[in-house]
């Protein structure tokens, strides 16, 4: 990656697109809500949160996540009746929601459109079974089980930093306890790191309680012009910098050493110089952090910069990520207590810096909080993406 | 000079004790079976075998590959093509499949002398597998063992000189298996004891005698097939055999191992024996057939490192009757196997190399080992810029690994590890190892395997399993999951 690149991405995007409205439903096991009913829900309190009242004559593009949607974009333009506009749907692993995010972004710092919708969903209680699937489509990569992968770097960690179960356990609990201060959170139940240890062994070292839920949801943002921006609300959110990496597969990488995930340090060291950030334990004020598994919210406080490589665990016993804590990330209680329908997670995270820039999140507020992180590594993971907030 | 000049074998190291069929309490220490786990079937033992008998060897010396079993996955496609792939054999190995009885083991290493002495072939490589499926509760089901035995037949460097061979084919439906049946049946025992086995195996016996000349006391060992314990020893006692010149047919602790099993037993009086000894193996069904070996100086067996003792001491006990049945698919399921197609034929096609030879590739350029095969280098980006390098005979070590409860398995935890293997990383279950042993930078070399069914069709890949000491009984063996 050259400077030439780097100043480039930098000076295109930052802060030249406002997020104006947003909007999420209830995650949860949405039995009786279809993939149309939820994105209803999210579009719709978005453009109520931007003051628009005329979805059909103000949103021109719409930018959609998802990867485990049949239907395609249709589906969402369908749903929302948004016809004539175009519409697109992005599907990057765990990081969709993301980018579908940053793709509204981009489109809007090009000047081709004012005013779009971004909407991550994603239902995948609609497949009868309660975990992941284990997918069957080629012999390599057999067991295809997301904790079977995301857990590669726990062996390797542990040995080197002698770090345990029961930093991990603490991630849950703390994550455990901001979900029940999010109204639209699916678990919203306190537990114990005695709890979290018990908890029946998926993929060692995670058990049950170390693993993200598996819900239904969608999230909605509305994104225009910054200049745009105090036509729809006075408080509008700055877009700072979006990014997504591409990574190796850490399963064939020859020079992996498991103790971070690849992708995440590149894209923070690419997005922080677009927002302009030099010393981001200090300038995030908030963070929400893709914890699909306790020890991925773990490495990603270090690839992230929030600490220095082996030190998380010591700043997870002090208390330094939790909501009262010097950065607290997660505050709306993370993939483990809203779930994690991996198109909308993204956009769910947009929703919440959201509502903690503009002083909006109730009981889990983070005073004076100005800048924002958001991030989201998925695949082997072979992907990130992340996106910074601020007030202007 | 013609015979057999190095040999191979594998029994899968999980036992089944005889008790604990029908799922009663198992006895420690009673009589007990060997056999293959969820992810081991005739094609995977064959790989095993085949691949201990070549070791340290040239392999593209080997002219032909003839498999026999009568219990191949595939009743239309061919064993030995598969095998060949696996042990990365020459492109033109003349593969055969033979099958439909268990004398086939036998009639496969006559069929590979024969080559060998009409000059067609210069090194043939036999391998009698088998996995024979017997009905629960069934007595077959006791008297069944699994296992594979591999010889490799020329006509240089020879350790135990071919001599005679008679053979005799026989009409009597005393075992079989028909098309549509899913396991092996036998008629009333002591019908084919007095009618079949034990009359048409004395008789090629005393066939080879006269033709050769020799009586039963010039043999220093004989290797008897037998379908179970009692029929052997009648069969012994008939023939007046001394007791030195019985070879132990490891009833109690291997079972019948079907084609393979005479083999087995050659191999095993093969490694006991001394220069100038003559060792005859005797195969049975639909008919019988015999062939007697001079051993010569040239004493191979004792370099063997895996042989049969070492592969009987390497054992360990499945715990239940119902691990058992998952492991060989005979319990009850909510779902019926899944239907459709398969796997994709044409990505198995591409991946054929990767999947079943285990073969990754080095970079021209940078000297990099990747694998899977990729178009451009992983570290110096050069393109279309490899050549193959197999991996399948390579020492690895574990890089990280997990242990995932999730994944499908008869007896979970399945281990997971990301294994470095000359430079190159991959993905791979671990076999043959219990949880608490594996560890960072464990050694690991690899074990062709049956990684799922999908579409009534096994599809195989490599597994890693821990490098056992060579020559040491290994304990604590785990049944792969």
């Amino acid at each position: 990656m050259s400077d030439r690149v780097h100043r480039k991405t930098r000076d295109a995007l930052r802060d030249k697109a406002a997020v104006v409205g947003v909007g999420c439903c209830q995650f949860g096991e949405n039995w009786n809500q279809s993939p149309s009913d939820m994105i209803v829900d999210a579009a719709y309190e978005a453009y109520a949160d931007a003051g628009i009242e005329e979805p059909q004559k103000q949103i021109e593009a719409v930018f959609t996540g998802s990867i485990y949607s049949q239907a395609g974009p249709h589906e969402c333009s369908d749903a929302l009746k948004l016809f004539n506009v175009p519409v697109t749907m992005v599907s990057n692993y765990c990081a969709t929601g993301t980018d579908a995010f940053r793709c509204g972004v981009m489109s809007v710092a090009a000047g081709l459109y004012d005013t779009v919708l971004v909407v991550g969903y994603d239902k995948p209680k609609d497949r009868g079974v309660s975990g992941p699937s284990v997918m069957l489509d080629g012999v390599r990569d057999l067991p295809k089980t997301p904790a079977g992968w995301f857990s590669l770097c726990a062996a390797t960690y542990f040995e080197k930093y002698g770090a345990d179960r029961e930093d991990l356990a603490r991630i849950a609990v703390k994550n455990h306890h901001n979900g029940t201060l999010a109204p639209k959170s699916f678990l919203k139940r306190e537990i114990t790191v005695e709890e979290a240890l018990a908890g029946r062994m998926i993929s060692w070292p995670f058990g049950l309680y170390d693993c993200a839920a598996q819900t239904d949801g969608a999230a909605a943002a509305v994104i225009t012009r910054a200049d745009l921006a105090q036509g729809f609300r006075d408080d509008p959110v700055m877009v700072r910098g979006v990014v997504i990496k591409s990574g190796p597969n850490p399963q064939k990488d020859p020079d992996n050493d498991f103790l971070s995930w690849k992708p995440t340090g590149w894209a923070a060291e690419e997005v922080y110089e677009m927002a302009g950030i030099s010393d981001a334990a200090r300038q995030i004020d908030v963070a929400q952090v893709h914890d699909c598994f306790t020890l991925t919210e773990l490495l990603s406080y270090e690839d992230l910069g929030f600490c220095e490589k082996g030190a998380a665990p010591e700043f997870i016993r002090s208390g330094h990520f939790e909501l009262g804590g010097e950065l607290p990330v997660n505050t709306d209680g993370g993939l483990k207590t809203f779930g994690h329908p991996t198109g909308a997670t993204g956009v769910r995270m947009i929703y919440e810096n959201v509502l903690q820039l503009q002083g909006r999140a109730g009981a889990r507020q983070v005073k004076g909080a100005q800048t924002a992180l958001s991030h989201n590594i998925g695949g082997h993971p072979t992907v990130c993406g992340i996106a910074i907030l601020g007030m202007p | 000079m013609i015979g057999i000049s190095r040999s191979g074998v594998y029994i899968p190291p999980t036992r089944l004790g005889i008790k604990a069929l029908g799922g009663g309490p198992g006895e420690d220490g009673g009589p007990e079976k060997a056999v293959a786990w969820s992810d081991e079937d005739t094609l995977t033992m064959a790989v095993a075998a085949g691949s201990e008998c070549l070791r340290g060897t040239d392999r593209l010396q080997v002219d032909a590959l003839i498999l026999a079993s009568t219990s191949h996955p595939f009743k239309e496609k061919q064993g030995a093509a598969i095998i060949a792939r696996a042990l990365s054999l020459r492109r033109d190995v003349q593969t055969t499949d033979l099958g439909s009885s268990t004398r086939s083991g036998l009639s496969a290493i006559r069929s590979a002398l024969d080559a060998v002495k009409a000059g067609s072939a210069s090194r043939v490589l036999v391998i009698a597998s088998d996995c024979r499926m017997a009905a629960p509760g069934t007595s077959m089901e006791a008297h069944l063992g699994d296992g594979a035995a591999a010889l490799l037949i020329a006509s240089e460097e020879v350790m135990a000189e071919f001599e005679e061979g008679y053979a005799i084919h026989d009409e009597i439906v005393d075992v079989w298996r028909s098309g549509s049946d899913s396991f092996s049946h036998s008629w009333e025992e002591r019908f084919v004891i007095q009618e079949g086995y034990q009359p048409r195996l004395m008789e090629a016996v005393e066939g080879l005698c006269q033709k050769t000349g020799l009586a039963l006391a010039d043999f220093t060992k004989l290797a008897l097939y037998a379908p179970d314990k009692r029929s052997h020893r009648t069969v012994c006692g008939k023939l007046g055999l001394d007791a030195s010149q019985i070879q132990d047919p490891f009833f109690g602790r291997l079972g019948n191992t079907g084609t393979a099993f005479a083999p087995l037993q050659l191999i095993a009086a093969l490694e006991g024996a001394a220069t100038g000894d003559r060792v005859g193996v005797v195969g049975y069904g639909d008919g019988a057939e015999a062939l007697s070996f001079r051993i010569h100086e040239q004493e191979i067996g004792t370099e063997l490192s895996r042989g049969v003792a070492w592969h009987l001491g390497r054992r360990r006990a499945v715990g239940r009757y119902d691990q058992y049945l998952k492991a060989r698919d005979l319990s009850t399921r909510e779902w019926p196997t899944p239907s459709g197609p398969g796997l994709s034929a044409t990505i198995h096609f591409r991946d054929r190399s990767d999947d079943i030879a285990f073969c990754g590739q080095k970079c021209n350029a940078c000297g990099a080992i990747q694998f899977p095969a990729q178009r451009i280098c992983e570290t110096c980006f050069s393109r279309d810029d490899f050549h193959p390098i197999s991996l399948a005979d390579k020492i690895g070590h574990v890089v990280t690994y997990t242990k995932d409860h999730f994944f499908p398995s008869p007896n979970p935890p399945t281990l997971v590890a990301v294994c470095e293997i000359e430079g190159a990383r991959a993905y791979l279950q671990v076999v043959d190892c219990e949880p608490d042993a594996i560890s960072i930078g464990l050694p690991v070399e690899f074990s062709f395997r049956r990684i799922h069914e999908a579409g009534g069709r096994p599809n195989y890949y490599w597994k890693a399993r821990p490098v056992p000491e060579h020559g040491a009984n290994d304990p604590t063996q785990s049944p792969s999951s």
